[in-house]
């Protein structure tokens, strides 16, 4: 039986959970490496359990200022992935990309360049599909997914979009959550991926649990 | 000395001077402050989603606009409050990302903030200050000695209402 039950969830599909947010974060992670020409590492992903009045506290709080990247999930699974990172920290990865030209030195308060917004636009689209298309080899499961939609703003704010997706069916969201960074913490961010309930059911029974 | 009380998603508490109460990120959802002015007793719940009856699961009831604010002005009764002193004032409902399809899932800001005011009306509950809509969060605090609503959004200067 795959069904599963967000308040019974049992070890073994937390593992494979846990498993399918470090092969796609893993191959995000390379493709980012490849982008900026530098080592970038992921902590173990973890596979969380949330009330939704602690969602904001995974990414550092309900105040911080971080660019959300979102992107609805179609095809045999539905749901939401969201690549979100620390304002000043996108910034820093755009001037690594495009050298430092495009804008004045990173701080909360500075605005990007119109070149800056596409560029990260671009970066949220690759990384992201690095993550999907693993994820849908994995699972033989057809997933496609919408143009990316960008919000720079407070965590909580941003994070509150895919929460109100998970209010429809339950008191608890269910997120895979991975962390990356760079070696001097310059580029750091995190992957979310936020199937809907029905998809983890997908998801588990494509890999035969 | 004064506390910060802090509401988070799906949330509500009830606070009296010298402490505020806050929620902080206010995205699409709606935060709604019930205040009497005259107990000075405040309460503020953080609603994610417009109507507990479309839903089936609804056990929590500070998720919903209608069932939000019946619970919330329950709190306050429970601690002192008048019914009929009652008034509100709401922030938040804004549309976070521009999706550029009409799906109904894209407008949950501005359907939550409907709810809340014929909810509001429904009960006879006079709306004092609004700030709804747009695009940005908004982080809330409520000072129930004055009975002032601060606004903090990014890039923006601090509103007071």
């Amino acid at each position: 039986m795959s069904d599963i039950d967000l308040n019974g969830i049992n070890n073994m599909q937390f593992d494979v959970l846990r498993e399918i947010g470090n092969i796609g974060a893993g191959n995000a992670t390379t493709a980012l490496s490849q982008m900026i020409n530098a080592r970038v590492s992921m902590n173990v992903p973890k596979v969380e359990l949330l009330e939704f009045k602690e969602l904001s506290d995974v990414v550092g709080g309900a105040e911080k200022i971080v660019v959300g990247i979102l992107f609805t999930l179609g095809g045999d699974i539905d749901g939401m992935m969201m690549f979100m990172m620390d304002k000043v920290a996108s910034m820093h990865l755009v001037n690594i990309l495009l050298g430092n030209l495009q804008q004045a030195e990173p701080s909360e308060s500075t605005e990007f360049s119109e070149m800056g917004l596409s560029a990260l636009n671009e970066i949220g689209n690759i990384i992201s599909g690095a993550y999907l298309s693993s994820l849908s080899s994995l699972t033989n499961l057809t997933i496609t997914s919408s143009i990316p939609y960008m919000a720079i703003d407070m965590a909580g704010a941003i994070l509150s979009v895919p929460a109100i997706e998970f209010g429809k069916i339950g008191d608890k969201a269910l997120l895979i959550e991975t962390e990356f960074g760079d070696m001097d913490n310059y580029v750091n961010g995190y992957f979310i991926l936020i199937p809907t309930l029905n998809s983890y059911s997908a998801i588990l029974k494509s890999l035969g649990l | 000395m004064n506390n910060t009380i802090k509401v988070g998603m799906a949330d509500a508490n009830v606070c009296k001077p010298p402490d505020v109460i806050a929620t902080l990120g206010l995205g699409s959802c709606v935060g709604i402050i019930l205040y009497d002015p005259v107990k000075k007793i405040a309460g503020l719940v953080h609603i994610m989603l417009p109507d507990s009856t479309k839903i089936l699961n609804n056990a929590n009831k500070y998720k919903f606009a209608d069932t939000g604010i019946d619970s919330l002005i329950k709190d306050m009764v429970n601690v002192g409050a008048s019914v009929r002193n009652i008034v509100a004032k709401i922030a938040g409902g804004a549309q976070m990302f521009s999706f550029n399809n009409n799906l109904e899932m894209m407008r949950i800001g501005d359907r939550n903030v409907e709810a809340t005011k014929d909810k509001l009306q429904k009960l006879g509950i006079p709306i004092l200050a609004e700030d709804t809509g747009a695009n940005y969060g908004r982080t809330i605090e409520f000072h129930p000695d004055t009975g002032l609503l601060h606004i903090k959004s990014v890039g923006k200067e601090l509103k007071i209402m």
